[in-house]
């Protein structure tokens, strides 16, 4: 029998489906009940161990089109039942065979619903997945080793690009793009809209950056704790009020740091396609898709910075801006990959804002 | 936030139930009745469904019992003067009904607000071609299609288009009218019924895409203009079967993320674009292929889906749509299951939801069974599980057939190429082929392109599949046992197939465990009191139990199952008055159900719901785990007492009427002695087993007599025969099917029928009320109209009844409900039957007397003396109303089926008229109905059977007299002639002739008695199908025919009807006393 065992000294056993072989990594869950090809290719779950509450995973396989990012970074998978047979026109590898291929440990057979309410209760915390039976004695030392577990302070480095790329070099509009280990459906989103993207590894300084002269810069997702990221944020201090910058996640978190606000760790965090966020401005809700274990503390935040948008569920900052600055960020995914398309909106009202102040620029001149 | 000025609110009901308009609108009713209290609305409520829960006293602030009519509704709403009308909660009809409310200037004029969606809306979403304009200016795909209201221009579209076409009537219920056509025969056929069916003479003939998946989205959106998605289902069916009629499982399971979001996007859009203000269903058609989708439906209100969609999901559609619809937006109500959040959020399942229709066929074997656009289902079941296999095997066991399994069904006696060939048919027993075609390890490939089945689905069916033949082929092991039971295999499966004894398989220990629906995947803590049934996870009733301590004892109230014809509403409506008397007399209810569509699988209604089978062993399950005081069987129809031998024999305490007693009703022989003690007469009968028998019996028993077998094969039910000749035919087919099962004869009494609900204690019986039959006994109760109170009932005789009423129940110890049927014939009382249980007509009692039956009869139950509820006791004083109770039919749904009245039951729904005066009433029945009343010369084919030529005489002259023409079939047409009544002679066998006069409406009715014998190649058989084809009314017993030209004349003479609430019916007017001057 495969084994889970969390911090807090509860085992688990189930099958082993992926590698045959062991992790550690923060155990969190995902309330999305489609989808699954796009959480486990989200860098964002770097060093995690997802826990996928909808029961029935892996029925359509995998397909060339719905990865969001080359490989995937996560501990561990977690299911209650991995289909023995997909289908789907498009499928090309089975779940299963893609987590083996990838070396990522995985188990089935688990009661998912009350390691959910474990998690729910204790908080997400760090986790042993393993293909094997393990003995009193390992048990007793992969406890001591989950104590001290702490996912990597530079675990962005690992999910970010190592080199500098243009991506949809045919775009008009010139975005400079900080990559934290973003997903593939951001940059698909800007390039969409014509944006020609300037990708750069998320070490950058802001004075490489600003050389270029980009008409804006987006900020990625990424995973780790952002108040870890001294250095980044150091960076966007730099930039601040020097081109409009817009953060998606991680993004939106170190923004907030760097215009002094504070962040601080969710019990569980709000990973899911289900969460209501309401924009402050005309009360409208829209549904969203999330994936973020810290949140961004409303009430730190400095007078100039106007909160945009709230979750609904627990009322945490979800969305702010600052106009004079020219900065705009959310904290749930616009790109969506996996949920619904509601938040693509914002990427247009971003990209209205960002027309707008590049004809403004082009005025002065 | 909520319109302040709406302080009265108009609700209009669905009706009666027919098939593809069911309970979930009684359902959908009540929540929206009780959302509208909450706000401090009065509610004002119009049904002429008298079975609902909706039509009660306490839901709404006034209830009226009327006909669902323009003119009903325009008088109801210059009497109440109510400031809006909720119309997206009563299911097609009462849209309908609001739309000919609007466009006939009553709204306006009376300053009545339509909440919720506006009428442009709705028509928008109603009228195909509107529709269709608005998808294309919106850019979302529609199927090749066009309007047309004349064949011709069918035709003319089909030139550019090939067949399979799919013909849908525009404005009917559950694709009434439609089908699809293969070729140009059926082409004509079926345009010609659409638009003949269809109220504006339009079908939409559209580009067949049978074969796509077929996928639903619920959607809400507020006024604010934010929508949510309740849930999404998946068709296992794919396009080409109603989705009505197909295997359903939520969320969907075979879409990618990427699939799932377009077609959610595209409903959001078609939802805004709509402007809808509620709750909306949209219907897709996906490629297998590609990413190519088609838009097929939009729903603009609450509809079956949305029931199913709420069960599925937690989320009470019904209500926030009403909150709505009063201009709430989503955001601004409270979420009232997590208590902290608002409603705006989407739900997350974490489980499998399976829906399986329930098809009237075991009742009408003689049926087309093939399945299509067109709706034949009557009800359906709801299944959950952690994953899709144990959650289909569950889905499968809660059809309440006698096989529970997926295999055995007949289909292994047939060869493999038979079973192949067999698998093209669309039918009801499709799935049960496709497992058979498995077993025979046929290429999952290969049924996939038979069935268009996906793949997916049937390699999960395959999995339960080879998990039985496991169980068959290898050795038995704890290890197998468990994962058997992880896919909802039952003991007694088990114990057939391995030959291990239950009581073998019960010593190993394995227990179910129970899990919460909690619409957010345990992401937050909530309580709602809402479980199904697993394996081997942890269990979450006691630690809901801890959370909300009591020391309350709880009882368990078994629900009735899947809506069937014979099993209704009705016992939905004692259910949950059982559950919620519980809670009042200071217990914990607890209920067992399986039907998404009613109020009893509502999660507020008892203090904890279970969503499980009406199977014992899932009963058992619950029973363990909650160790209730006992259990109440006698409001859940037939399936719940079904279930009370075998809790008895397992020791759990029933509570009521004992098993004896129960079972002394059941035995003819027993119940026969029990009457002979009490010298109750009876008709005499006996069991035979040979026709020689039979023929030696007869001639004690004298003819008619009325014929049966005591075991049911396939669906041959009761009849009653008049000679040698048609006896001894049915007694060999009957012998045929089964020699080992006798027939029972019994002397048929062709008298004045009449029954009785009745509450006892054991000691004393109260009676509300004596309802008479206005067909003479050989019709099904059910399929009879009835008058209460009695109009023809002498006041010695209501004596004679109630005494043997109360003989009875005090033999028999009855504690709770009974309902007693007699015939008087001759002027002497007979007893034909005593149920020992809630029957149909507990509601319509209930209403009409204002007597609480259930409450009452729960107290009686727990051991309160009905002494004291306040009623008295033997038979309730007469209110100031009558009551007609008429039995609708939802022939135009099933093709073949004969709509001939007999003893087996075949309405699938009822209305109420009610009024002070009789005829009034009676007329006022008839118009609920549906009949629609005309002051132009009208035409009637009458064909009468010898036995009823004679009896039927003095009604054809009063059709005569009352200005009829009269056509009539030969031997009739003789028959009349020499008895001076002038007809027009029609050839039966002209039967062509007879259809086209019935397709261009020159016929306005028929009388036609049946010659016995159910063969389908007789002319009467004909001539009705096709008058139930083309919606014309066919009366085939002269006690309804006589009636209808009761009400004719009330008609005729111009009468005035009036309209008010059931509670100021029941009060005697006294005024009148003081009126004469």
């Amino acid at each position: 029998m495969a084994t889970l065992l969390l911090q807090d000294n509860t085992l688990i056993k189930g099958e082993s489906f992926g590698f045959k072989g062991d992790r550690i990594g923060e155990i969190v869950f995902n309330t999305s009940m489609t989808g699954y090809q796009e959480v486990i290719s989200d860098p964002s779950y770097a060093n995690q161990i997802v826990v996928m509450t909808y029961p029935e995973i892996g029925n359509y396989g995998l397909n060339e089109d719905d990865f969001e990012a080359f490989c995937p970074y996560l501990a561990g998978l977690i299911v209650k039942n991995c289909s023995k047979k997909e289908s789907h026109y498009k499928a090309k590898t089975t779940l299963s065979e893609y987590l083996i291929d990838n070396k990522i440990p995985a188990l089935q057979g688990i009661d998912t619903r009350s390691l959910v309410k474990k998690i729910r209760q204790t908080g997400a915390m760090a986790a042993f997945i393993t293909n094997r039976d393990l003995e009193e004695d390992e048990i007793q030392q992969k406890l001591q080793e989950l104590k001290n577990y702490r996912i990597e302070d530079n675990i962005i480095e690992k999910t970010s690009t190592k080199e500098k790329y243009i991506y949809n070099d045919s775009g008009s509009i010139d975005l400079g793009f900080i990559d934290y280990g973003t997903k593939r459906g951001i940059l698909d989103s800007l390039a969409k809209r014509g944006a020609k993207i300037t990708v750069y590894p998320c070490t950058t300084s802001a004075e490489e950056i600003l050389e270029n002269n980009h008409s804006a810069l987006f900020l990625s997702n990424g995973p780790g704790d952002p108040s870890n990221y001294t250095y980044q944020v150091e960076q966007l201090k730099k930039m601040l009020g020097k081109l409009p910058i817009f953060g998606i996640c991680l993004g939106y978190q170190l923004l907030a740091l760097s215009s002094d606000a504070k962040t601080f760790k969710l019990k569980y965090g709000h990973r899911g396609g289900n969460h209501p966020v309401i924009n402050l401005e005309n009360n409208k809700v829209i549904i969203t898709s999330q994936n973020h274990g810290y949140a961004v503390d409303i009430e730190t935040l400095p007078k100039l910075i106007r909160p945009t948008y709230k979750n609904l569920n627990d009322n945490t900052l979800e969305g702010f801006e600052i106009s004079s600055l020219s900065v705009y960020a959310v904290q749930f995914h616009p790109e969506a990959n996996p949920g619904p398309n509601d938040a693509r909106i914002i990427f247009d009202e971003w990209f209205n804002i960002l027309k707008g102040k590049i004809n403004e620029v082009a005025n002065e001149r | 936030m909520k319109d302040k000025s709406l302080k009265k609110v108009l609700t209009i009901g669905s009706g009666p139930i027919v098939i593809g308009q069911a309970a979930e609108f009684d359902y959908a009713g009540v929540q929206a009745c009780r959302a509208l209290k909450e706000e401090g609305i009065e509610v004002v409520l119009v049904n002429s469904n008298p079975a609902t829960i909706m039509t009660d006293e306490e839901i709404a602030s006034k209830v009226y019992i009327e006909p669902l009519t323009l003119e009903t509704l325009t008088e109801i709403i210059k009497k109440e003067r109510p400031q809006g009308l909720i119309a997206s909660l009563g299911g097609q009809t009462a849209l309908n009904l609001a739309v000919e409310l609007a466009e006939s200037g009553v709204l306006e004029e009376y300053n009545v607000k339509l909440l919720g969606s506006n009428i442009d809306s709705i028509k928008q979403a109603e009228d195909r071609e509107l529709f269709k304009n608005l998808m294309q200016q919106i850019g979302e795909p529609v199927p090749k299609s066009a309007i047309v209201s004349s064949f011709k221009e069918a035709l003319d579209f089909k030139q550019n288009i090939g067949f399979p076409i799919i013909i849908r009537p525009a404005f009917t219920l559950g694709g009434a009218g439609g089908g699809i056509a293969h070729n140009e025969s059926e082409y004509e056929e079926i345009v010609n019924i659409g638009l003949n069916q269809s109220p504006i003479n339009q079908v939409l003939v559209e580009k067949s895409i049978a074969g796509y998946k077929e996928i639903e989205y619920e959607v809400i959106r507020d006024k604010n203009d934010t929508c949510i998605i309740i849930c999404n289902m998946e068709n296992i069916d794919p396009i080409g079967i109603h989705t009505g009629d197909s295997f359903v499982v939520a969320p969907s399971q075979t879409l990618t993320n990427n699939e799932y979001q377009m077609l959610r996007s595209s409903a959001i859009k078609i939802i805004r674009a709509l402007k809808i203000e509620g709750g909306c269903n949209v219907q897709f058609a996906l490629d297998t292929k590609s990413n190519q989708y088609y838009v097929i439906e939009v729903n603009p209100r609450v509809s079956r889906s949305s029931a199913l969609a709420s069960k599925a999901s937690g989320y009470p559609i019904a209500k926030i749509a009403t909150k709505i619809a009063i201009g709430f937006n989503l955001h601004e109500i409270k979420n009232s299951i997590t208590n902290k959040t608002t409603a705006a959020f989407e739900p997350s399942l974490d489980y499998v939801v399976v829906k399986i229709p329930k098809w009237p066929f075991d009742k009408f074997s003689q049926g087309d069974r093939i399945l299509g656009t067109k709706m034949k289902a009557t009800g359906e079941i709801m299944a959950i599980g952690r994953e899709f296999c144990p959650a289909f095997k569950k889905a499968v066991a809660s059809l309440e057939e006698k096989s529970t399994g997926l295999l055995n069904r007949g289909f292994e006696k047939l060869s493999k190429e038979e079973l192949l060939q067999e698998l093209y048919l669309q039918d009801d027993r499709r799935i049960f082929r496709l497992a058979q075609a498995l077993y025979n390890k046929e290429d999952i490939e290969k049924l996939h392109e038979i069935t268009k089945i996906d793949v997916w689905f049937i390699s999960k069916i395959k999995e339960i599949v080879e998990l039985q033949r496991c169980l068959e082929t290898e050795s038995f092991t704890l290890e197998l046992y468990k994962k058997a039971k992880a896919f909802n295999f039952l003991d007694s499966e088990i114990s057939a197939i391995t030959q291990i004894p239950m009581s073998e398989l019960e010593k190993l220990g394995i227990e179910a465990s129970f899990r919460v629906v909690d619409t957010c995947a345990a992401e937050f803590s909530a309580t709602t009191p809402y479980f199904y049934s697993t394996y081997f996870e942890q269990d979450e009733v006691l630690e809901f139990k801890n959370q909300n301590k009591t020391d309350k004892e709880n009882i368990l109230v078994l629900g009735s199952g899947p809506i069937r014809i014979g099993q209704g509403i009705e016992f939905d409506y004692c259910s949950v008055h059982a559950a919620q008397e519980l809670i009042k007399r200071g217990y914990e209810s607890i209920m067992v159900n399986s039907n998404p569509e009613t109020l009893s699988t509502d999660f507020d209604i008892a203090s904890r719901l279970y969503f499980e089978p009406m199977n014992i062993e899932y009963i058992l399950n619950i029973i363990k785990k909650e160790n209730p005081k006992g259990v109440l069987v006698q409001f859940g129809g037939q399936t719940a007492i079904n279930l009370a031998e075998k809790l008895d024999k397992k020791g759990i305490k029933i509570l009521g009427t004992s098993i004896d007693s129960i079972n002394a009703t059941e035995d003819r022989k027993v119940f026969e002695k029990l009457l002979q003690e009490l010298k109750i007469p009876q008709p005499k009968g006996c069991a035979v087993t040979s026709a020689a028998r039979a023929l030696s019996a007869v001639k004690e028993l004298n003819y008619p007599v009325l014929v049966r077998p005591s075991y049911v094969i396939g669906g041959r039910g009761m009849q009653v025969v008049y000679n040698d000749e048609e006896l001894l035919t049915y007694i060999t087919e009957a012998f045929k099917f089964s020699s080992e099962h006798p027939v029972l004869i019994d002397q048929y009494l062709e008298g004045q029928e009449v029954e009785l609900d009745l509450i006892s204690d054991g000691r004393d019986v109260l009676i509300p009320g004596i309802c008479e039959h206005i067909e003479k006994a050989g019709v099904h109760s059910g399929d009879s109209m009835s008058i209460y109170p009695s109009q023809n009932i002498s006041r010695k005789n209501e004596k004679i009844l109630v005494k043997y009423a109360t003989k009875i129940a005090r033999k028999l110890n009855i504690k709770g409900l009974a309902n007693i049927q007699f015939i008087i014939k001759d002027d002497k009382v007979y007893v034909i039957e005593v149920n020992p249980r809630a029957s149909r007509t507990v509601p319509i009692m209930s209403k009409v007397t204002g007597i609480p039956m259930v409450n009452i009869a729960v107290s009686a139950i727990l051991g309160k003396s009905i002494r004291r509820a306040g009623f008295g006791v033997g038979l309730y004083k007469k209110t100031g109303l009558v009551s007609v109770k008429m039995p609708i039919f939802s022939w135009q749904k099933l093709n073949r089926i004969d709509p001939a009245l007999a003893p087996e039951m075949k309405s699938t729904g009822e209305v109420l008229g009610i009024d002070r005066k009789y005829k009034r009433a009676l007329y006022k029945a008839f118009l609920a109905g549906g009949h629609k009343f005309s002051k132009s010369k009208q035409r009637v084919l009458v064909s009468l059977n010898d036995h009823n030529k004679q009896p039927a005489l003095p009604m054809v002259k009063k059709l005569f007299k009352q200005g009829f023409f009269i056509m009539a079939t030969w031997g009739t047409h003789k028959f009349l002639e020499k008895n001076g009544i002038p007809s027009k002679m029609i050839e039966k066998f002209m039967i062509d002739k007879l259809q086209k006069r019935m397709k261009n409406g020159r016929l306005s009715f028929i009388i036609n008695t049946p010659t016995t014998g159910k063969n389908s190649q007789n002319a009467g058989f004909q001539i009705r199908t096709i008058a139930q084809m083309y919606g014309i009314p066919s009366f085939t017993s002269i006690d309804t025919a006589k009636a209808f030209l009761v009400a004719h004349k009330t008609f005729d003479k111009n009468t005035k009807l009036t309209y008010d609430t059931i509670t100021n019916y029941r009060k005697k007017k006294l005024f009148r006393l003081f009126r004469i001057k």
